[in-house]
């Protein structure tokens, strides 16, 4: 006679390691799995834009403009999204506009994480009037209007790829000043880190080996909203004609110029603007993705 | 409580005062206006005729303080390109802006809430799902893409609504629809994940032991509770919106605030985009102060601390 | 008008989980008469919470719930409709629990949740509601009940708040009141207080209580009858006074010896424990869930264990209860 009722058959033997866990949660995240994906062949076209784009993205065609996309009525097959008003081939502008989006969203993100996690750790870590003074630099930033503050700099500046990033490299922080300060303020009250303190190590040493690889996720998550959101300030950037100058092809640009023909050829926005919804979707699935998997308690 | 709305206010005062600074410093220091001013075609001598005649010759901590002291007396300067004081042009149009703007975020907020309440309600059920892809659909569209979506469907396609102009209430629905969508998807989780924590809470149960029928138990205890962040989060999102009005404001072709500010920066106006930057950093304080009291107010535990 | 104010038989409630199901309740009956004080004794996650739950209808959910029978007052209540049931709680039979810092709603005053009950079951208004307010606070000690009635939960102390919920739960009057260790949260001291307050008032008002706890010092000051609980099972049965004094069931045998009796326990004489731990409770269990723990157990505790009637109203659920201990011959069975 037994004395339990058989338990289910005993599962293979897994590893359950925090990393191993947190890999199969990974694998079984439907949106974590989507994003990554999307995102991965966008980047891929992205790099190789210049070798796999079918035409010139500059080379205008003026006899076969606006042609239509594979599924409108005049079509060309040598032009599978069609032509703008330049004549210019349509796909080929958006595998480099993605190039120029990811760039841009990239640096951006290098930028302003930088400057953001270096004051968030700093106010977290430190507190007291550190706090004080990044919390009232948060504060302060997130009181300015941002969209404007980038056009005005801009348009004083002068409009270039480089401005661009610069600019909005300085005024997104804010985020990660936010999102680090509270990473950092939870893994320093930990024991190892007053453990640490203990034996004497120096500031820059704690911070270097116990903080920062604890507050790692927090920032990943972090990193890809914020590329996100400067992949779109930039579109709206560039579409109010403020941000990369024609005829270089930022998708936003290309919004904005296919806007003129709009209400006859409608495609020319619709495909321009779902390259990138489609991008700042594919990042924030695997943001929100990346953020469910390293603390599914946080959902929502 | 009076000694938390005096630090707020001082912190607000301060807040303003670094904001009007920061901007006027990277205004002039981004580049040289007297050029921008003039154009590309302008010789040497008339940028730096153009420079004499706007001041901007002279160190920036006075152009600054001349600034901040007309400022103060609610002089923003003059308007290059309409020869009119820049506070008359922001006080005809800021109406249109804010007008959208609170439109906007009632569309937000009626659409959003009872969204995250349902979703809250029933965790993993299709509602919830349902609320969720929106809220990811709607961070991922790019504002003016949307609009001019709206634009084509709403107004060309179906003939719904007008697509540009003020005559009527319609017109400014899709403006508010096109701005409002972005704030819903914040908003729908935090009222959602505020829901969801509330519910779990011991004075819920305590509710239900007490026999109160559901909806009661749901409008006057959850929500009274849960709605709390939401409130300061609406805030914010509408001092982002005002922030936003530029993109819709110029698809629309609405006579505010970010239309105003649209076409001075084609003009190289920049006395107008000052005035106008420093006018809505103060819209946001305002109501991220205002925002700080009613939490206050409606949590009694600061209330009668 | 039944003598059985609340009849419970073949309680079961199990909950559904990613590896298989948690059978936390494994068919619970007991009885609470009139002006009776049930208490249930038993360790953390034995069930006891879940079955005042289960009682109220309150369980979260996912939680599924069967019973043979499930009477209050005479009624059966196991398959009312939701509206009806919540009718009942608050009116009829109440229930308090264990974290009164955390049980009232922070945004609302006390009088306003005092009141509510009483609007929520009575169409008298609200004067008689205030009215009755006043009344309950005073009665449970409250001293200031006016100003108390405007103030906020988080201006009043933990055993302040718990005489709040003590009064709410008397404010329709009702005729059973469910106390979730209640005093668990407390100090020592307001917890006497609070307990004698509830001797107090099951005296005046001829209250019926069910008093849930692990603390068998509660128990010996409170309870009229004794229902011991391990595993999802009740294990015996008996008055205060037989439980104590001869308790059947190793496991009750195993609780009275972790407790120093005063008197008897001498200074620096070790305190009993109960090595090993409560067995799993997902999927079925086949043998006396005490089997692994018990110092008494062989052979024959390989199999589901019932109760076995000893005496009126005294039960316990082990195959020595039919064996005198001293002589271990088998005693008659009722």
């Amino acid at each position: 006679m037994t004395t339990m009722a058989e338990p289910p058959a005993p599962a293979k033997q897994r590893s359950t390691s925090p990393r191993a866990r947190t890999l199969r949660r990974a694998i079984r995240h439907g949106g974590l799995i989507f994003g990554g994906a999307v995102l991965a062949v966008i980047v891929f076209v992205a790099i190789f834009a210049p070798w796999i784009s079918p035409h010139d993205p500059y080379a205008q065609n003026l006899p076969n403009r606006l042609i239509d996309p594979f599924w409108g009525a005049k079509t060309d097959p040598a032009h599978l999204l069609g032509t703008d008003q330049l004549g210019r081939d349509y796909l080929s502008r958006i595998f480099h506009g993605a190039r120029i989006s990811l760039l841009i969203g990239f640096t951006t993100m290098i930028v302003s994480g930088l400057i953001g996690t270096a004051m968030g750790v700093a106010a977290g870590y430190f507190g007291g009037r550190v706090d004080d003074i990044v919390n009232f630099a948060i504060v302060t930033r997130l009181s300015m209007p941002v969209i404007l503050v980038a056009l005005a700099v801009v348009a004083v500046a002068g409009s270039s790829l480089t401005v661009v990033m610069a600019v909005l490299g300085c005024l997104l922080w804010d985020r990660f000043a936010v999102v680090m300060r509270a990473a950092t303020r939870q893994v320093r009250d930990l024991e190892y880190v007053a453990a640490a303190q203990a034996l004497g190590m120096s500031t820059w040493r704690i911070v270097a080996s116990e903080i920062l690889p604890n507050v790692g996720g927090a920032l990943i998550v972090v990193a890809t909203l914020e590329m996100a959101h400067a992949i779109l300030l930039e579109a709206a950037l560039s579409f109010l004609g403020l941000g990369v100058q024609p005829p270089t092809p930022s998708l936003g640009l290309m919004v904005s110029e296919g806007r003129q023909v709009m209400f006859f050829k409608p495609w020319l926005i619709t495909i321009p603007g779902a390259a990138l919804f489609l991008l700042v979707l594919s990042i924030n699935l695997l943001g929100d993705g990346l953020r469910d998997v390293t603390s599914p308690e946080g959902r929502g | 409580m009076l000694g938390f709305l005096a630090r707020r206010l001082a912190l607000a005062v301060l807040v303003a005062f670094t904001v009007s600074a920061v901007s006027f410093v990277l205004l002039r220091a981004s580049g040289d206006i007297a050029l921008a001013i003039a154009g590309e075609s302008a010789t040497e001598a008339d940028i730096a005729a153009i420079r004499v005649q706007y001041g901007l010759d002279r160190p920036l901590v006075v152009q600054y303080f001349e600034w901040l002291t007309n400022a103060l007396q609610g002089d923003l300067g003059r308007s290059i390109f309409f020869n009119t004081p820049v506070m008359e042009l922001i006080a005809e149009r800021l109406p249109v802006t804010v007008g959208v703007g609170a439109l906007a975020l009632l569309f937000a907020i009626a659409l959003s809430v009872p969204l995250g309440v349902a979703a809250a309600m029933r965790p993993n059920s299709i509602v919830d799902h349902l609320a969720m892809w929106l809220a990811v659909i709607g961070q991922a569209m790019p504002s003016f893409w949307f609009a001019l979506l709206l634009v084509l469907t709403l107004g060309v396609w179906w003939r719904l609504l007008p697509i540009s102009g003020t005559g009527t209430f319609q017109h400014y629905i899709m403006p508010a629809i096109a701005l409002g969508y972005y704030a819903t998807p914040a908003i729908m989780r935090l009222t959602r994940a505020g829901m969801i924590e509330v519910l779990q809470s011991d004075y819920i149960r305590t509710a239900r032991a007490k026999g109160l029928r559901s909806g009661r138990i749901l409008f006057k205890h959850a929500l009274r509770n849960a709605v709390i962040p939401v409130v300061a989060l609406a805030a914010v999102q509408f001092g982002f919106m005002l922030s936003g009005s530029i993109v819709i404001e110029s698809i629309f072709a609405l006579p505010g605030v970010g239309h105003l500010a649209w076409i001075s920066l084609q003009r190289s106006d920049f006395t107008v985009v000052q005035g106008i930057v420093l006018m809505l950093a103060l819209i946001y304080i305002c109501l991220a102060v205002l925002a700080d009291l009613f939490n206050a107010w409606l949590d009694p535990r600061i209330r009668v601390a | 008008m039944t003598d059985t104010l609340l009849k419970v038989e073949d309680l079961r409630v199990s909950i559904p989980l990613d590896n298989g199901t948690l059978n936390a309740v494994r068919g619970i009956s007991f009885d609470v008469r009139r002006g009776e004080t049930l208490c249930i004794v038993g360790e953390s996650g034995c069930g006891k919470s879940l079955t005042s739950l289960a009682v109220m209808g309150l369980l979260p959910k996912r939680a599924k719930r069967t019973a043979t029978t499930l009477a209050f007052d005479g009624d059966e209540i196991g398959n009312l409709p939701e509206r009806r049931m919540a009718r009942l709680r608050g009116d009829r039979m109440a229930m308090i629990f264990q974290e009164p810092m955390t049980s009232l709603n922070p945004a609302y005053t006390i009088g306003d949740q005092l009141e509510e009950m009483f609007l929520a079951h009575r169409s008298d208004g609200r004067r008689a509601a205030r009215a009755r307010a006043l009344d309950l606070l005073q009665k449970v000690g409250i001293t200031g009940a006016e100003r108390r009635m405007g103030q906020y939960p988080h201006q009043l102390s933990g055993g302040l708040r718990q005489r709040v919920m003590i009064a709410m739960a008397l404010m329709c009057g009702p005729d059973l009141i469910i106390a979730d260790e209640p005093t668990t949260a407390l100090d020592v001291t307001i917890q006497a207080q609070i307990l004698h307050l509830l001797i107090e008032l099951k005296r005046e008002i001829g209250l019926s209580l069910v008093l849930i706890t692990h603390d068998l010092g509660v128990v010996a000051r409170v309870a009229d009858r004794v229902a011991v609980m391990y595993a999802g099972e009740i294990v015996e049965t008996g008055t205060a006074q037989e439980i104590f004094a001869n308790p059947q069931h190793p496991y009750t045998r195993g609780l009275l010896d972790c407790v120093p009796a005063p008197g008897m326990t001498k200074p620096g004489e070790p305190l009993g424990t109960i090595p090993g731990v409560v067995p799993s409770l997902i999927g079925e269990l086949t043998e006396c869930a005490f089997r692994e723990r018990c110092p008494l157990a062989h052979d024959a505790c390989r199999r589901p264990i019932p109760l076995y009637p000893v005496g009126p109203g005294r039960e316990v659920r082990c195959v020595l209860a039919d064996r005198d201990e001293r002589t271990g011959e088998r005693r008659a069975t009722a």
